[in-house]
Formats: structure tokens, C-alpha cells, sequence
């Protein structure tokens, strides 16, 4: 089963679903769940799942899975995002900035 | 020695080191057409997945009206992206591409339509200013090794620009595609408006899948749409660098073969020159010699 996380909402995909095209959000979490292997874990920002003839693509602008994330690299990234966000509200790139740290520490299986 | 032995003997030195330098490049650019042609099948899965979305919308959702799918009634302006190359000893390459787009500019005047040239590569931002020809934009600095990040930069240009009502109703690309190391032909493609081009046979029923969309189909094709011209621009970056290569591997093979050539003419001319000067200073022995023998001769 596929988890994927769109501008909607979670979506979770089973074997012989229905053909969709979703919109992923920035800083989302990608999970795959495989039978009898290990889940995996992806940190997916913007771009699309499409599922079609029982086949999940998922078309990321950037995604990085969870065993290869640098975590003290994404930790430090957060810290320097939300320090910015503190210093002007408005900082949009920051908040993505942010958003996307967050991504990857959770697809680490980190808390955030 | 003679002065034209020292001559040939300087050619031929001069024409040693040329095809040394040759020879390198010619190396070195076919162990980059491997590195090229790798970032090209990279690409690949991205770009059928990405086709096959576009289409799958469009197929679908043919009530969807988006300002990138729907042709202007009286299109004024064209865009065209020439992706050329930033270095030279590359043969026709560039010659070749912006040729097409001459001729392309041609067809879309007769239209009536102004052309925006958009341009990639040192050699066609050269081969404008030169003319003083406006360009819409112009990049330069990546045409060997592109990145995905400076095919977005270009995209969101013309994007912005098609979408201004002032700027340009078409996006046509004039590049190169890498068919073989030995064949590279050079293409023009409209991408704006849409015209989905299928890479391959995707379905293998034949029936496009009925898609649900996550919102809207609108939504979907509003951010679709720009990743789709992105990724088109990318594939064609990366086509031309692997053709760039490949172009300049085979300029340098000929240019390789035509020094040794050179040299082979050249060291037959010093031989020919050398055993015409040793000829020459034995009859003259031979010739003071018998002068002497006759002249003590005569005393006798």
C-alpha cells in the first residue's frame, strides 16, 4: 500500500485501485508498504503521484528517502528556518524552508 | 641544411602538436558522450511518466480550459528556444541549429508572426548579438552539463511570457537529438499550446485509464502543465549536450586524421627535399673533383 499525502488530504493506495492523478504537498511523507520487507520511507516536496494499469509513479520536484536523510543536516536546516520565520512572519521561503526539514526528519523516523 | 628543409621540418612539428591536442579532445569528449547519454536515460522515466499524466488529463478532461492548453485566436508573437552550444570545435553543430531556426523564423513570419528568440549556449547568444537580433532571454554556462534546475528557470521565462498578454502565443524549441553516437538530427517541436507527443506506446490496452483527479483537474493541470514544459526543456538540454559531444568527438576525429594525413605528405616532401639537397652536394664533389683532376692534368 502506498501512503501519500496530497493537497486533499492522506491518500492511501491499495493494489487495483482506480487511476488518480493527486497534487502532492510541499514537505510530505511518502510511505510504502511492502509485503514482508521493511516500509518505505520517502520525504517527498511538491510534484505528483499517478497511479494507472495497478502502477504508482510518483513524480517529486525533490524526495529523498528516509535511510539516506542527514538528520543533524535537516535538524540544523529546521532551526535556521524557524529562527528566520521568528525574525519576519512573513518569510514564505522559510516556511517551505521549514516544511521541507520537517519532511525529512519525519521520513528519518525523527520527531519533529 | 637547407631553408626548405628547416620549413617542412617546422610544418611537420607544428602539425604534430595540432593533432595531439586533437586527439585529446577527441578522447575526452567520447568519455563525456557516455556521462551525457547516462543523464540522458536518467531523465527518461520522468519525462514518460510526466507524458503520460499530460495525456491522461487532457484525455480526460477535455472541458478543462487553461490559459497553456488553448491556442490564441490571433497569435501575434512566437517564442523560439535555440539550444546551442557554449564552446566551438564542435563542426556544423551549431551551424546546423541555427540554421533550422532561420528557417523556422521564416515559416512562422510568413504566418505573421513576430519571432522572440529565446537562446541557450555562448554560440547562439554570439550569433545574435552579432546580427543584433533582440532575444527574448538568453543562458549561457551549462550547455555541457545541464541541471534540472536551470531547465525550470528557462521554462518559468517562457511560461511567463506566454502567459502575459503582451508576450508571445507559441513556445517552439529548435535543438538537437541524440539518436547514436554517429546520428544526431536536429528537431523542432511546439510545446505551447499543447500538442502531447507521445514517446512511446503507453497504454498497452489502448484505452487511456479514466483518471480521478486530487483536487480538480484544473488544479492538477495548472501545476501539471509547467512541470511538463520543464521537463520537455530538460529533455532537450540534455539531448543537445549528448549531440554537442558526439558532434565534437567526430569534428575532432576528422580534424585528427586530416594533421596525420598532413604529416605523412609533409615528411615525404622533407625526405624528397632532403635527398634532392644530398644529390645536389655530391655531383657538386664530383664536380669539383674532376675540375681539379683536369686541371692537374692540363699542367702535365
Amino acid at each position: 500500500m502506498v501512503i501519500a499525502k496530497t493537497v486533499d488530504g492522506e491518500i492511501g493506495i491499495m493494489p487495483q485501485h482506480a487511476p488518480v492523478l493527486g497534487v502532492l504537498v510541499e514537505g510530505g511523507v511518502l510511505r510504502v508498504k511492502r509485503e514482508g520487507e521493511q516500509e518505505l520511507v520517502a520525504a517527498v516536496h511538491g510534484g505528483f503521484i499517478s497511479v494507472a494499469d495497478d502502477e504508482v509513479s510518483v513524480l517529486a520536484e525533490v524526495a529523498e528517502l528516509g535511510s539516506e536523510v542527514d538528520v543533524a543536516a535537516a535538524r540544523d536546516a529546521l532551526d535556521r528556518a524557524q529562527a528566520s520565520i521568528e525574525a519576519d512572519q512573513e518569510d514564505a521561503d522559510a516556511a517551505v524552508e521549514a516544511k521541507r526539514a520537517r519532511a525529512r526528519l519525519r521520513a528519518a523516523g525523527e520527531e519533529v | 641544411m637547407g631553408a626548405q628543409l628547416r620549413l617542412l621540418r617546422r610544418r611537420i612539428n607544428s602539425v604534430k602538436s595540432t593533432a595531439k591536442i586533437t586527439r585529446a579532445q577527441e578522447l575526452i569528449a567520447s568519455s563525456r558522450i557516455v556521462r551525457a547519454q547516462q543523464r540522458m536515460q536518467a531523465a527518461l522515466p520522468y519525462e514518460r511518466e510526466i507524458t503520460r499524466a499530460v495525456t491522461g488529463v487532457v484525455s480526460n478532461a477535455a472541458s478543462v480550459d487553461h490559459p497553456l492548453t488553448v491556442a490564441k485566436e490571433n497569435p501575434a508573437k512566437a517564442g523560439v528556444l535555440i539550444v546551442t552550444s557554449d564552446s566551438g570545435f564542435c563542426g556544423g553543430f551549431n551551424a546546423n541549429v541555427l540554421r533550422e531556426a532561420e528557417a523556422l523564423r521564416g515559416l512562422l513570419e510568413s504566418r505573421g508572426l513576430d519571432v522572440v528568440p529565446f537562446v541557450t549556449g555562448r554560440k547562439g547568444v554570439t550569433w545574435h548579438t552579432f546580427r543584433n537580433r533582440e532575444m527574448g532571454g538568453n543562458w549561457v554556462g551549462f550547455s555541457r552539463k545541464p541541471a534540472y534546475a536551470d531547465a525550470k528557470e528557462i521554462a518559468n521565462t517562457l511560461i511567463d511570457s506566454f502567459k502575459d498578454d503582451n508576450g508571445i502565443d507559441e513556445i517552439h524549441i529548435v535543438s538537437t537529438e541524440f539518436v547514436s553516437m554517429l546520428t544526431q538530427n536536429v528537431v523542432v517541436k511546439r510545446v505551447l499550446p499543447l500538442e502531447v507527443e507521445e514517446t512511446e506506446a503507453s497504454e498497452s490496452t489502448g484505452i487511456p485509464p479514466y483518471f480521478e483527479f486530487e483536487p480538480t483537474a484544473g488544479d492538477v493541470l495548472e501545476t501539471l502543465l509547467p512541470r511538463y514544459v520543464e521537463s520537455r526543456i530538460f529533455t532537450a538540454l540534455l539531448q543537445s549536450a549528448a549531440s554537442e559531444e558526439a558532434a565534437r568527438r567526430r569534428a575532432m576525429k576528422s580534424a585528427t586524421d586530416n594533421a596525420n594525413e598532413l604529416m605523412r605528405v609533409l615528411t615525404q616532401q622533407m625526405n624528397q627535399a632532403r635527398q634532392a639537397e644530398i644529390t645536389q652536394e655530391i655531383s657538386e664533389i664530383v664536380g669539383g673533383a674532376n675540375a681539379l683532376a683536369d686541371a692537374a692534368a692540363g699542367k702535365e
